[in-house]
């Protein structure tokens, strides 16, 4: 850890105890996981922006993606940077929070103060690690309904997300369709591909090979498996970018130097910005929970739940479908919207679906798309009429 | 949202529109940047859902706050159950389309009803374009050469008819249009719609 104690948070404190807004559950509101196991004891962290207007009508729920948080659109505690959706949440943006009450909380199975394996297990008094029984998306979606009873809203305005967000939309839609009345899954699938999941299982192969992973018990161990990790984090990252993306920014330029060293030091400047990316994830992200979240996203299937029809999963839907894909995004590639949009049809949902042109891979949910920003204003403008609000 | 301006350009636009009934559920194919789409759920209530083959067209109308998905009207229409919508309306596209017929059939599928326009290619310019000057007719409404034109399959307003007695398809109501939006003699025989008809509309029912 390198960062200034005075002003940043560190990782295993937030874990538990998040700079941010906090419900804790008892046994008088137990999770109960697909997995079998009961969670008596758990906590959300999660962040809002806006107001809940008097009617509770207005209320946006963001799901972030696989190693997002809650700080959606605002100061991250343990980076010190900016919130990861600040271009599309905020007053006067898109979804903008001077109009709506918008709220993001951690995953389960995440680390910045929803329960997750870096959490402290109360029957040990030590980290869950892998103790901490597997997370689906379904879980993830069961402990933001509880969140969201909690906070007295019977239905949210509008589930947005993208990728992992995506599926976390999905599931609310399919899980709770009463209680959703708009829908905006970006750069998603219904399901996670064979090649997906393959992605995944190199990264948490690389976290799991690292000597300091010490079987999942690093922290009680004083060890971080910050190499694995690193590894996991730089290939997962090329998934999120295209080639186009990458030839641009980087090319075969290299990096502080006239020439190649002839060694395996970073020449190119593509190398020393993955390495950068693997040790900043490091920094910021909780080995453990990375396995469990991929394992998450691997095990989504949402037709599957559904007797293997994905039409099944919206069937007597009412609510209203925004659904986006970016044509340079191979890792969810336009086929999956398709797919997903072709089941709402089937089942008669409202739905819109458009296929945005971007070079810059997956990760353009996140950045400065104007089209998606008119997509996201001119559908969430309709369902605020539709809502009267 | 403003109301499109219609009545001066597309005036087929508002007789689609006036076969419409208020509050039901229409599925525009082919719906562009959504004006028959607006104009629908502005002046008669209806649960508007449209397919749009261009991806300008799309972001255009969901920026506007349209259901709108992108999509082909060859492929997509497959999607759908039967019966999902009251009307499928294709308006001005079928001439685009790979497979007209199968197109037709598909919306008589899933619609209980097809309301479907498209520019009268045995108008009596078209006939004298061909005739006089012996080349591939060039109009206003229909302005591209014949090796840059999206229109390929292109047909008379008797060649309609024809394939709607072919699929079984019953004519409820068809209005042509001359070329300056006025309507046809109603009483005139085919012939005459054929041959003055710019353009045609027609609802049609499964037979």
């Amino acid at each position: 850890m390198t960062q200034d104690s005075t002003r940043l948070s560190d990782p295993l404190k937030e874990a538990n105890e998040p700079s941010s807004q906090l419900e804790r559950f008892g046994p008088e509101a137990p999770l109960i996981m697909d997995c079998g196991v009961v969670l008596e004891h758990w906590q959300i962290g999660y962040q809002s922006y806006g107001t809940l207007n008097p009617e509770k009508s207005n209320a946006v729920l963001v799901c972030h993606a696989l190693t997002g948080d809650q700080h959606v659109a605002s100061r991250n505690p343990i980076t010190g940077k900016g919130g990861w959706w600040t271009a599309m949440i905020g007053p006067g943006k898109p979804i903008d929070t001077d109009r709506f009450f918008v709220i993001c909380a951690n995953v389960l199975g995440g680390c910045s103060g929803t329960t997750g394996p870096a959490s402290t297990n109360p029957a040990t008094g030590k980290p869950w690690g892998l103790d901490f029984p597997v997370v689906t998306i379904r879980d993830m979606v069961r402990a933001q309904a509880a969140l969201i009873d909690r906070l007295g809203i019977a239905t949210l305005f509008c589930v947005a997300g993208g990728s992992m967000g995506g599926m976390q939309v999905l599931q609310w839609a399919a899980s709770y369709p009463e209680r959703v009345f708009s829908a905006l899954p970006l750069a998603t699938g219904a399901k996670h591909s064979a090649q997906n999941i393959a992605f995944h299982e190199v990264g948490r192969q690389a976290v799991m090979a690292d000597p300091d992973w010490r079987r999942g018990r690093y922290l009680e161990e004083g060890t971080r498996p910050a190499k694995g990790l690193s590894v996991a984090r730089m290939g997962a990252h090329i998934t999120y970018l295209s080639e186009p993306a990458l030839h641009r920014k980087f090319g075969r330029k290299l990096q502080d130097r006239e020439a190649p060293t002839f060694s395996f030091d970073a020449d190119f400047q593509v190398e020393s910005y993955l390495r950068h990316q693997g040790i900043s994830f490091v920094e910021r992200f909780d080995a453990n929970s990375y396995l469990y979240v991929t394992r998450a996203m691997d095990y989504f299937d949402l037709a599957a739940d559904h007797g293997g029809v994905l039409a099944k999963a919206f069937s007597g839907t009412r609510t209203r479908f925004c659904v986006a894909s970016f044509t340079s995004d191979w890792l969810f590639p336009t086929a999956d919207s398709r797919a997903i949009v072709h089941a709402l049809n089937a089942a008669g949902a409202s739905v819109s679906f458009v296929e945005l042109e971007s070079d810059k891979g997956h990760d353009a949910f996140l950045l400065e798309e104007p089209n998606l920003f008119a997509t996201t204003r001119g559908f969430l403008g309709a369902a605020a009429r539709a809502r009267g609000i | 949202m403003t109301l499109p301006e219609l009545s001066t350009n597309r005036i087929d636009l508002q007789l689609v529109a006036e076969m419409v009934t208020p509050g039901s559920r229409v599925l525009d194919v082919g719906c562009g940047d959504g004006s028959l789409l607006a104009l629908l759920s502005e002046t008669r209530g209806v649960d508007a859902r449209g397919i749009e083959l261009s991806r300008e067209g799309v972001a255009g109308c969901v920026a506007r706050g349209l259901s709108v998905i992108q999509g082909d009207a060859d492929t997509d229409l497959s999607e759908y159950p039967d019966d999902s919508f009251d009307y499928v309306i294709l308006s001005q596209t079928i001439q685009a389309t790979r497979n007209p017929r199968l197109v037709l059939e598909q919306m008589l599928r899933i619609g209980r009803r097809a309301i479907v326009s498209f520019p009268n290619f045995g108008h009596w310019r078209m006939r004298s374009q061909v005739f006089f000057l012996g080349r591939m007719p060039v109009t206003d409404s229909l302005p591209y050469a014949w090796w840059d034109t999206p229109n390929i399959h292109f047909c008379t307003i008797r060649d309609f008819v024809a394939l709607c007695d072919q699929i079984g398809a019953e004519k409820e109501r068809a209005v042509a249009l001359d070329a300056a939006g006025g309507r046809v003699g109603v009483s005139a025989p085919w012939w005459f719609w054929n041959l003055f008809g710019a353009q045609a509309v027609f609802l049609l029912k499964r037979g």
